[in-house]
């Protein structure tokens, strides 16, 4: 959703400018300790940055310039130039930092530290450390709200969405959800917000303003073994009428009716298929598929596979900026 | 109905802020520790907080959780010998605690159980006797330890997969190595193998250990496995840890050693870093300074799904924990990649076995081309139709 927000006012931006800018997918490699870049046009590898490793949760600054990369193994942040592909002075993460989410105002991040069940807010530039916020074992998803009041953590082993406030980094609410929640999600009005849960098979849709679950997504694939059905990534569509859900090991995204909570369709993907990022128009879906190292492109119109592009070894995470 | 609850769980969460009633969840850990004889690698002696530090990670797990709920979490540890450990587990009941995780061989284990009676739950984390789990199982007794028959199709799911399916089974003298040569062969019979040579390694007794035995073993070895029928691989059944060890390296064929010792199936393995289980391993490890066991790992989930329960049932008491455990709303998560649950029939916590070989893990059972019509984690172990229990 942020992606897409922000792909917007991008968009405008690049009629302001004219056609300098070019669109580039970035994508995580956790086992190829890599990061590859596609031309968003083309869809073809142009460049890998390596020197990480374990890179796994993966964003982009507001403006699009600066690639934020969690490198788990490395204990810190990494930071590229999105044209340059320069890496530029790293951000403390804290230890092995899986996912991370950054303020809509492009500053701070706000990073999930699984071994040490600490949230890590970082300053992006003064790379100082503004606060460390005590939640739930193993803390994983990261999602802000629209407005940037509410920053959301869940917690794999409490299976919580912790809501913590941006301004007194304190957690205002705990909403229980199902086993091992993955990933957190806003609708782009701010009204709902989705929790996948991997070992429950569910996405919680919270309402915020009473921090409570009013429905629960589940999924049903023909052929398909139950266990199988993990959701993990989730992304919600600009106008905020369709999720997007990337099932895991069910090699499937499934697309969600914002206004029923049903599934529509379920999209065969690649491998173990973990996170989503819409291109900065919100025409496409990319998603990583781990097991078959690649990403599968989405028509978002049409809810088409378009094709899939070999990238590094396990793709973890996905970002599209233009630049 | 599950609905509901989440409504209530977060209007519950809202108000605990100002509750002052916190519930507090006792459970204990009561070991029984057996004299018997010393493991052959020095690698295998048992840490002295063995299954103590799975709880202890456990009860902060716990306790994390509990602090976003109101609830407190206390696990007692108890170290008992076999002679005493009846009269430790009636003070434990006495005690008020009803959440009672044992550490003892299969027939202790019944008879804790049945001192239990209805005052508590009592959840097997060590004996892997399918007896327990059939004609011996108890309506009060739940196992987060695997069933010899579970490991056994585990290991045998993934021979028959890579077609190494001649077998040359190598049992133990004890009662527990014959048990889990049976189970060997009830697993290989289930999945297509073939055991085409059987033989028994008999205990002599001694020690296991002593300077330069090696020199007698590279003798004893390859003779002992000299002139057996043609077979694919070696299976050992050792559970009381006398021979296994030795085989791989010193079998008269170039054969892959599987079982007891080579390619072993385990509940854990340090190793084991896939579906989140390194966050397991690094928290384990920086607060026990030691790597975790599978007896740390099933004691652990013994007092997790205690914690969930709590969780879930937002306080309940014994009875509401007890019913919600065994409901289908229940599951486990506990790093192996999907839901573990408990069968209905018999009180075995559902799940995948790995399969591991020294410093790495080989593969995961069930292994994806074995199909079940309810859940494919019932292709291993004893399935509804097949179990002795009449609890």
């Amino acid at each position: 959703m942020r992606t897409a927000r922000f792909g917007i006012l991008l968009a405008s931006a690049a009629f302001a400018a004219g056609p300098a800018l070019a669109e580039k997918i970035f994508v995580s490699n956790e086992k190829g300790n890599t990061v590859t870049v596609l031309d968003g046009a083309t869809h073809e590898v142009i460049h890998t940055i390596e020197g990480m490793q374990r890179p796994r949760g993966i964003t982009a600054s507001p403006d699009g310039k600066h690639i934020y990369v969690c490198a788990s193994d490395d204990n810190l942040v990494r930071v590229y130039d999105s044209t340059t592909y320069e890496e530029l002075p790293s951000l403390p993460s804290g230890p092995d930092p899986e996912l991370f989410v950054l303020h809509p105002s492009g500053n701070p991040l706000y990073i999930a530290n699984e071994d040490d069940n600490i949230v890590t807010v970082v300053d992006v530039e003064t790379r100082q450390v503004l606060a460390e916020v005590p939640v739930g074992v193993e803390p994983e998803g990261m999602g802000v709200s629209p407005d940037g009041t509410i920053v959301v953590n869940t917690s794999e082993t409490t299976n919580m969405a912790h809501l913590i406030d941006t301004s007194s980094f304190e957690i205002v609410e705990n909403v229980l959800v199902d086993s091992r929640p993955r990933f957190a999600q806003y609708t782009p009005d701010g009204k709902f917000l989705l929790v996948s849960a991997e070992i429950g098979g569910t996405v919680s849709v919270i309402d915020p303003a009473l921090s409570e679950v009013v429905h629960k997504i589940t999924f049903e694939v023909p052929g398909v073994l139950p266990e199988a059905l993990q959701p993990v990534g989730v992304r919600v569509t600009a106008d905020g009428k369709k999720a997007y859900v990337a099932l895991g090991p069910a090699n499937r995204v499934a697309v969600v009716d914002t206004a029923t909570w049903e599934v529509t369709d379920y999209l065969l993907v690649g491998q173990r298929v973990w996170q989503l990022a819409f291109s900065p128009d919100g025409k496409f879906l990319y998603t990583t598929n781990g097991n078959s190292n690649d990403i599968s492109i989405i028509d978002v119109a049409t809810d088409k596979v378009l094709k899939s592009v070999q990238v590094g070894e396990q793709p973890w995470g996905v970002v599209a900026v233009e630049s | 109905m599950k609905q509901s609850g989440w409504l209530l769980a977060s209007a519950l969460v809202c108000s605990a802020t100002w509750a002052a009633a916190e519930t507090e969840y006792r459970a204990a850990v009561l070991r029984v520790d057996a004299p018997g004889p010393m493991p052959i690698s020095r690698l295998d002696l048992p840490p002295e907080d063995i299954g103590f530090a799975g709880a202890a990670l456990g009860t902060a797990d716990n306790a994390t959780t509990g602090s976003f709920m109101q609830q407190k979490f206390t696990t007692e540890t108890v170290v008992a010998a076999p002679e005493t450990a009846e009269a430790e587990m009636r003070k434990l009941l006495d005690a008020g605690i009803w959440w009672i995780v044992v550490m003892a061989d299969a027939d202790t284990t019944v008879k804790l159980a049945d001192i239990a009676g209805d005052r508590a739950l009592v959840l097997n984390a060590e004996s892997t006797a399918d007896r327990l789990r059939g004609e011996d199982c108890r309506a009060n007794l739940l196992h987060t330890a695997p069933s010899d028959a579970m490991l056994t199709d585990a290991l045998a799911q993934y021979l028959v997969w890579k077609r190494w399916t001649d077998w040359f089974l190598i049992e133990g003298s004890h009662p527990e190595d014959k048990a889990l040569a049976d189970a060997y062969r009830r697993a290989a019979t289930k999945f297509g193998a073939k055991i085409v040579e059987e033989r028994v390694f008999e205990d002599t007794g001694g020690a296991r250990r002593t300077d330069s035995g090696t020199v007698q073993i590279q003798q004893q070895m390859p003779a002992f496995t000299q002139r057996a029928a043609e077979h694919d691989v070696v299976v050992a059944a050792d559970r009381a840890g006398v021979f296994a060890a030795h085989l791989p390296y010193h079998t008269w064929e170039p054969r892959p050693v599987t079982g007891s010792a080579g390619l072993m199936p385990d509940t854990w393995h340090p190793a084991h870093e896939a579906w989140g289980a390194t966050q397991f391993q690094t928290r384990f490890e920086k607060q026990m300074g030691r790597p975790a066991r599978d007896e740390d790992y099933q004691v652990w989930m013994a007092l997790r799904v205690l914690g969930e329960a709590a969780t879930r049932t937002q306080g309940g008491d014994f009875t509401a924990i007890h019913d919600f455990v065994l409901s289908d709303g229940f599951d486990l998560a506990a790093f192996k990649g999907q839901k573990l649950t408990f069968r209905d029939w018999d009180g075995q916590l559902r799940q995948p076995i790995l399969l591991t070989a020294d410093r790495v893990v080989v593969s995961v059972s069930p292994q994806a081309e074995f199909l079940h019509q309810v859940s494919q984690l019932d292709t291993l172990g004893i399935d509804r139709p097949e179990t002795a229990c009449r609890k």
